[in-house]
């Protein structure tokens, strides 16, 4: 038995692969749009993975440290190590700045972090750990930054010792990892104008500057610079104890606010990132539908184009069956072909995004299931325009 | 029909050449990926470990010259990068009335003295009168004796005698009185000198003016400091560590001083003492770093990056220290053997300088070791080697 879909997509194979594959970039900017939003989520857990956490301890009423604001005492590390369960703890800093890298501003999310603690990255694409205690640097790829430049962050040079990847922030703005001292400093550092300004105006207020108690204002100079503040402290769990209970004890006893990692996914993913995902998400559907649309008016407006070829299939005695199989099994291969041209298309184009596009194979047999079932309700309506035509408009005309 | 032919074939190529595309796809991205990675072997070698601190330049001998009581400057004699010798006038404070008192005493003292002569001429004259009083006591006492004279005369000059006596006593009394006044007056008047000589400030050593406090005219209360002195030969480098990386810190090691003026210079120095006394807020250890030959136009409070070679370990098996993963609370390296990974929990001794790890137990020479790689490892993971991954 010979196919007639097979001839006929033979007879004019040219059109319906070119037809395909405009279909298949359309999908593929679905599959995509697919893949944006999956990234966005999955650089939240990536962060949370990447610092090696099980619980987040941070200033008290917030939910930092990347969600707000959070400001801790860079000592309250050994408070919480001092607890039942605690294996390790460590501060840690972030903060989002401008990297100064040659003549240009990089915008990235500064680490502070102490070597071998949590926080620090869990591997390496390049180069090496750090071994100095200050000025070196762990950069993620995605900064551009190469093994050996120097880096300006403040008033400091960092060399790039290492570079890992997939080490963002939820912004997606990527990471630079250094000392936790340096980005202390780095973070609560003014400019020397601002201190310079702050030094006069303290030496102006009477009360500070009392000329019978010489040392007063050097005093209440220094006590203004030096800042002993940290963002978060990062706890390992030991064996046996869960991290819930490690948590509540935190919370009660040292008066900090303290995140497990789910309660810490659910501030980053249902509230940090719930407006844009959204967003994105409600695009996602619009794009659907308007893909099912189009593949449903390509294939009507195919058929129609052979109508008359029909209406002569029909006359020679063609069964109903056999028609609507044709047009059938030609929508399902204009499917095939546009998801496959799909899925080949955005695997191709993810990675030159900005941002990481994560394609799920997940979402890609969802999107092929799809893709099927409008191909095959769209012809439906093309085998009803089909079925309705009249034998006689072969000879008719 | 041959048309036809050639149809199928082109469209069979072209489907063919989708499906490679695809499959393609499938095998370079998602979960079917391989992880790229790079490939060390476990070598020996010699690590050499790296103290890394930084610190900023003090003198060793520093002084802060300034009045013992509070008063007025009245003048300074030396400005800021002055070199001053050990006894150089340094600044003077108003002395108000200290002259005066000075004067005063001066003369209290003078006029002691002519007390003292005053009292030593009334100690001759009673002295005198004694002897007069004596000898006349004697004779009138033979007269008296051989009945020449009554025995009231004689009494009577035997109590002028006593009365001379007395009066000599009295004299010397008043000498000896008058000499210790001289020496209360003397030492009043030193004092009043010494007071007077301590309102001069003078240079405790040699030295270089750091900073000029205060201007004549300006009012200074009792331990504030006029003027600031550095002895300019004894600049070391006050150096702080991280307490988790100063171990090996001993006094006598070789230090590399990188000053932040002159960064592409190194200067040579050694470790010259290690305070027992630990920050322990900042959780750092404090050593002092001197200069081989100290350099010049160094500023005090310049900052420097200073580098400390320990003694290293020779013939120790190593790797770099990107092997080295965190899993499950071990630290560990995952060892790649006839195509398999396994992680191999390591125990990791001796840091080197060039990120080379020293490798305790767990691993032995010749172990292939992942050191970089695209993603975290898992056991299963499929890998791809490659000689290094993007970047660097």
């Amino acid at each position: 038995m010979i196919s007639l879909a097979g001839r006929d997509i033979l007879h004019s194979w040219g059109k319906f692969v070119l037809t395909g594959m405009g279909l298949g970039l359309l999908i593929g900017a679905t599959l995509t749009m697919a893949g944006v939003y999956r990234g966005m989520v999955d650089d939240a857990r990536v962060l949370l993975t990447n610092s090696g956490a099980d619980i987040w301890v941070v200033q008290k009423d917030t939910q930092g440290p990347y969600a707000e604001a959070s400001s801790i005492r860079d000592d309250a590390y050994r408070g919480v190590l001092g607890l039942p369960g605690v294996a390790q703890a460590a501060s840690v800093t972030y903060l989002t700045m401008q990297v100064r890298h040659g003549d240009t501003d990089e915008r990235a999310m500064v680490v502070g972090f102490e070597p071998g603690q949590p926080g620090e990255p869990a591997y390496l694409l390049a180069g090496r750990r750090l071994l100095r205690g200050h000025y070196e640097a762990i950069a993620d790829v995605k900064t551009g930054f190469r093994l050996g430049e120097r880096i300006r962050i403040r008033r400091h040079d960092y060399e790039v010792v290492g570079l890992t990847r997939r080490m963002v922030s939820s912004g997606g703005d990527p990471m630079v990892f250094i000392p936790l001292k340096d980005a202390q400093e780095a973070q609560f550092l003014k400019d020397n104008d601002a201190i310079v300004s702050d030094r006069a105006r303290t030496a102006g207020n009477p009360a500070l500057n009392r000329p019978g108690v010489p040392g007063l204002l050097d005093a209440v100079n220094a006590a203004q610079t030096i800042n002993h503040s940290v963002n978060a402290v990062l706890v390992k769990v030991g064996a046996g104890a869960t991290a819930e209970a490690v948590a509540q004890d935190i919370r009660r006893w040292k008066h900090l606010q303290a995140y497990t990692r789910e309660q810490m996914e659910e501030i980053l993913i249902a509230k940090l990132i719930a407006t844009s995902a959204k967003q994105i998400g409600m695009f996602l559907v619009i794009l659907t539908i308007v893909s099912a649309a189009i593949v449903a008016f390509i294939i009507y407006t195919m058929t129609l184009g052979k109508i008359r070829e029909i209406a002569v299939l029909k006359l020679i005695g063609t069964r109903n069956r056999t028609i609507a199989g044709m047009i059938l099994q030609q929508a399902m291969g204009l499917g095939l072909i546009g998801f496959v041209v799909g899925k080949i298309s955005a695997t191709l184009w993810a990675p030159a995004f900005p941002k990481y596009v994560l394609l799920e194979t997940a979402d890609a047999m969802r999107a092929f299931v799809i893709v099927m079932v409008v191909c095959a309700l769209a012809s439906t309506l093309a085998i009803r325009a089909a079925l309705k035509v009249d034998p006689a408009t072969a000879i008719g005309g | 029909m041959k048309l036809s032919i050639n149809r199928r074939t082109a469209f069979i190529l072209a489907g063919a050449a989708l499906l490679a595309a695809f499959v393609w796809v499938l095998a370079r991205s998602g979960p079917l990926a391989p992880v790229r990675v790079t490939v060390t072997q476990v070598v020996r070698a010699d690590p050499a470990p790296m103290l890394f601190g930084i610190g900023v330049v003090e003198a060793r001998r520093s002084y802060l010259v300034g009045p013992t009581g509070a008063g007025r400057v009245r003048q300074v004699a030396v400005d800021v990068g002055d070199v001053v010798r050990a006894g150089q006038l340094l600044a003077e404070m108003d002395p108000v009335d200290l002259d005066q008192r000075l004067a005063s005493t001066v003369a209290a003292a003078a006029r002691a003295r002519n007390a003292v002569d005053t009292a030593a001429a009334q100690l001759a004259d009673s002295s005198a009168r004694r002897e007069v009083a004596a000898a006349n006591a004697r004779r009138y006492d033979d007269l008296g004796g051989k009945g020449f004279v009554s025995s009231s005369v004689t009494e009577g000059k035997a109590q002028e005698l006593k009365s001379a006596e007395a009066q000599l006593a009295g004299a010397e009394a008043a000498l000896a009185g008058a000499r210790q006044d001289l020496i209360r007056f003397n030492a009043e008047r030193d004092g009043a000198q010494q007071q007077r000589a301590n309102l001069r400030l003078l240079a405790p050593a040699d030295g270089l003016v750091t900073a000029r406090d205060a201007e004549p005219g300006s009012t200074v209360v009792a331990g504030q400091a006029v003027l600031r002195l550095v002895a300019a030969d004894s600049l070391w480098v006050k150096l702080r560590l991280d307490q988790n990386r100063s171990a090996g810190l001993q006094v006598g090691l070789p230090a590399e001083i990188v000053l932040r003026s002159r960064p592409g210079q190194v200067l040579a120095g050694k470790v010259a003492r290690i305070e027992l006394l630990s920050d322990s807020v900042t959780e750092e250890r404090i050593a002092q770093v001197s200069f081989d030959t100290p350099p010049r136009d160094v500023s005090v409070g310049e900052m420097a990056e200073i580098t400390l070679r320990l003694p290293g370990v020779k013939q120790a098996l190593v790797l770099p220290n990107a092997a080295l993963r965190q899993r499950g609370g071990k630290t560990g390296v995952w060892v790649q053997a006839a195509d398999k990974l396994s992680f191999v929990a390591v125990r990791a001794g001796i840091s080197g300088a060039d990120g080379s790890v020293q490798i305790l137990d767990g691993l032995k020479e010749g172990d292939a070791v992942i050191v970089h790689s695209e993603r975290d490892l898992v056991e299963d993971s499929r890998i791809k080697i490659v000689s290094a991954l993007g970047g660097s």
